[in-house]
């Protein structure tokens, strides 16, 4: 029977199935310090222990500060967290990536960039944006705490097999470098809404995503549980066996393991999905959220909706729409691009790798942040650091007015000091634009590198299509 | 996990779509290293002020002190993974939610809290939200009556045994060792 890759990896990991459930085994666990102290006490407290050090691998990142490493962490509770995860990794014998490790980073940078994310592995992680690693051809869950310790003590997953979602992007985007990958995801959502994927695996597919590079696909996938999809996938092709190769995790007989993959890894040409969304990639034009959700979306031409037209009928959404409009202080009617800003955010797993921060510097190159802005860069990784560090973007930016921060979470979610005053407005490249996520009364605009670098230049958003980005 | 029991209760009508779990726990308590005591924090920036509690917000109506239920709209528990959301809403004493539908991270979590999630049409959560007395749910009949309504709900029969007999899952799991192991044995990671 002809079968989708979600089918493939989900058949060829299935333990024992029954009640119809499934016992899936895991190929790969990431964990950090956030949501796992509570999986670890379950474990002491139930005498069990990790069953395969081997294949789980720890970081910390939420809450790590992004200012000078050297100096102590003056944050009581995150201090607790990130020694609390020292503590743990050390008795239960996990590989860990600490605050001093070259390879920290967001866990969802550092698993592709080290080749622990592998085409048609499991991967699953005690957080939402585990999405990420299905840019490789993986099967990636988020998983709650108590999932945690279910797969640190069984090195399985307990799962109702999730529906199957295609979303095709056909065409060409008229101008790549200024409309991304990010403004692709956020038209998705935009259209199918933040429960459109709910209870399904989506694998992306179609020419569009096949000419997106490997950190432009990783930023599609991360967002798919943004729609409320347990898991967003795409199929690997060459461009993700170069992208793996050579990786300090990735397999020692990689040749084979290649022929394996392009073997095995893609839906079969007559398989089925339970579900299909069509989208044209010509007339995506750069996207700035408006509201308090990443459906909350508009074009950057567009104006802030009225809310009885953002709710179509629906009056739930209408009023949601009125208490965003309320939270974020903005008028429907009023143009995008009028939309003035305090704080620009360069960062997340979304949109935090060398790419990212290679296009973001093309805008800032030469020209200084506006006054009324405060503007910082917090690259995903040690790694990407390193290498931006080497292009001498770190310098571009600096010289701009930009902080050049220690990769980490950051103002993502604020659980370490980056965060916005009550009222502030930012631009942000990350995932999540709800009411208090990057700081109570914080409001925030999801955009793309591009589009913030621009807003931080400008001090309101601005069409960078406009712009040679060539 | 205590087994859970037939709860009957005033439900707490939260009338808003798409709740987050940022919004049910905000990030700045996510740093405690334990499960418990997150009940303070629950809905944090929604019920209070500057620390006052306030009068808006529907966790703060006396009416609904001591309720078990919580009534929700479309999507409820979207976002975060945290599981934090989940044990804030355990401990400050909800033991089921019912709506329209959850998001699959935040439903799971549920169950593995002894936390009922039920999933009732629009219809049936429209006259809940209507009902002022109490709701009672029975998971071993999968029933919800209340004031001129019965109606039965659906659950996974895996989730129904877990939730009735407080089992451990882990436990659950690791009576399929044997297949586990052969697994491991046939299959290279």
């Amino acid at each position: 029977m002809p079968k989708t890759l979600f089918e493939k990896i989900w058949d060829s990991h299935m333990v024992v199935e029954e009640d119809g459930r499934s016992l899936l085994y895991v190929d790969r666990h990431l964990v950090h310090e956030v949501t796992s102290p509570q999986a670890f006490d379950g474990l002491r407290m139930n005498k069990r222990t990790v069953r395969r050090t081997d294949l789980t691998f720890a970081t910390m990142d939420h809450n790590v500060p992004t200012s000078d490493r050297s100096l102590p962490i003056l944050d009581q509770t995150s201090s607790m967290q990130i020694k609390a995860l020292e503590k743990n990794c050390k008795e239960f014998g996990i590989t860990l990536f600490d605050i001093n490790s070259p390879n920290q980073g967001i866990v969802h940078v550092i698993g592709p960039e080290l080749g622990i994310t592998l085409p048609g592995t499991t991967i699953v992680c005690g957080d939402s944006h585990t999405s990420t690693h299905g840019a490789f051809g993986a099967l990636a869950f988020g998983i709650g705490t108590s999932d945690v310790e279910h797969v640190l003590a069984t090195q399985c997953i307990m799962m109702e097999k999730p529906k199957t979602f295609e979303i095709k992007i056909q065409g060409k985007r008229k101008n790549p470098h200024a409309v991304t990958a990010k403004d692709i995801i956020l038209s998705i959502i935009r259209k199918i809404g933040t429960a459109g994927g709910t209870g399904t695996v989506i694998e992306y597919r179609g020419e569009t995503i096949s000419e997106l590079t490997m950190e432009q696909r990783m930023t599609i996938c991360n967002m798919s549980i943004e729609a409320g999809a347990r898991a967003g996938l795409i199929a690997p092709d060459e461009k993700t066996y170069q992208y793996l190769k050579g990786r300090k995790y990735s397999p020692e007989n990689y040749d084979e393991s290649v022929d394996y993959w392009r073997e095995n890894l893609k839906t079969d040409s007559s398989a089925k999905f339970d579900k299909s969304f069509i989208l044209s990639a010509e007339n995506i034009v750069p996207q700035v959220s408006w509201g308090t959700n990443p459906a909350m979306t508009t074009d950057v031409t567009g104006t802030v909706p009225f809310p009885d037209e953002y709710g179509r009928g629906n009056p739930e959404e209408q009023k949601g729409a009125e208490k965003a409009l309320q939270y974020m202080n903005l008028k429907p009617g009023m143009a995008i691009t009028d939309i003035a800003i305090d704080r620009v955010f360069i960062g997340s797993c979304t949109n935090s790798r060398l790419e990212d921060l290679t296009e973001a510097a093309k805008v800032v190159q030469g020209k200084q942040v506006s006054a009324k802005v405060r503007a910082m860069v917090v690259p995903g990784s040690q790694l990407v650091k390193k290498n931006a560090e080497q292009l001498g973007l770190d310098k571009i930016f600096k010289d701009a007015g930009f902080e050049w921060r220690e990769s980490g979470c950051s103002m993502c979610l604020g659980m370490n000091p980056d965060i916005l005053a009550a009222g502030e407005r930012c631009a942000s490249t990350s995932n999540r634009n709800f009411e208090g996520r990057q700081g109570t009364g914080g409001r925030t605009h999801l955009v793309s590198p591009v589009m913030a670098a621009a807003a931080a230049i400008h001090g309101h958003f601005i069409d960078v299509r406009e712009l040679d980005l060539n | 996990m205590e087994p859970f029991k037939k709860i009957k209760s005033i439900a707490t009508p939260l009338d808003k779509v798409n709740v987050d779990t940022d919004q049910i726990v905000p990030k700045q308590f996510l740093k405690l290293i334990q499960r418990t005591g997150f009940g303070q924090y629950l809905f944090y920036d929604w019920r209070y002020e500057k620390g006052t509690p306030r009068k808006d917000f529907v966790l703060n109506d006396p009416a609904y002190a001591n309720s078990k239920i919580l009534l929700a709209r479309d999507n409820f528990g979207c976002g975060s993974s945290r599981e934090h959301a989940v044990w804030a809403l355990d401990d400050y004493g909800f033991r089921v939610v019912i709506s329209t539908s959850f998001a699959d991270i935040f439903y799971n979590n549920c169950f593995k809290n002894g936390v009922l999630p039920i999933r009732v049409s629009d219809d049936i959560l429209q006259k809940l939200f209507s009902i002022k007395s109490e709701i009672e749910v029975d998971l071993e009949t999968q029933s919800i009556k209340a004031d001129g309504i019965q109606v039965s709900f659906h659950i996974e029969p895996h989730w129904k045994k877990i939730l009735l007999e407080g089992l451990d899952d882990i436990a659950v799991t690791l009576l399929h060792e044997s297949e586990i192991v052969r697994y491991e044995k046939s299959h290279k990671t």
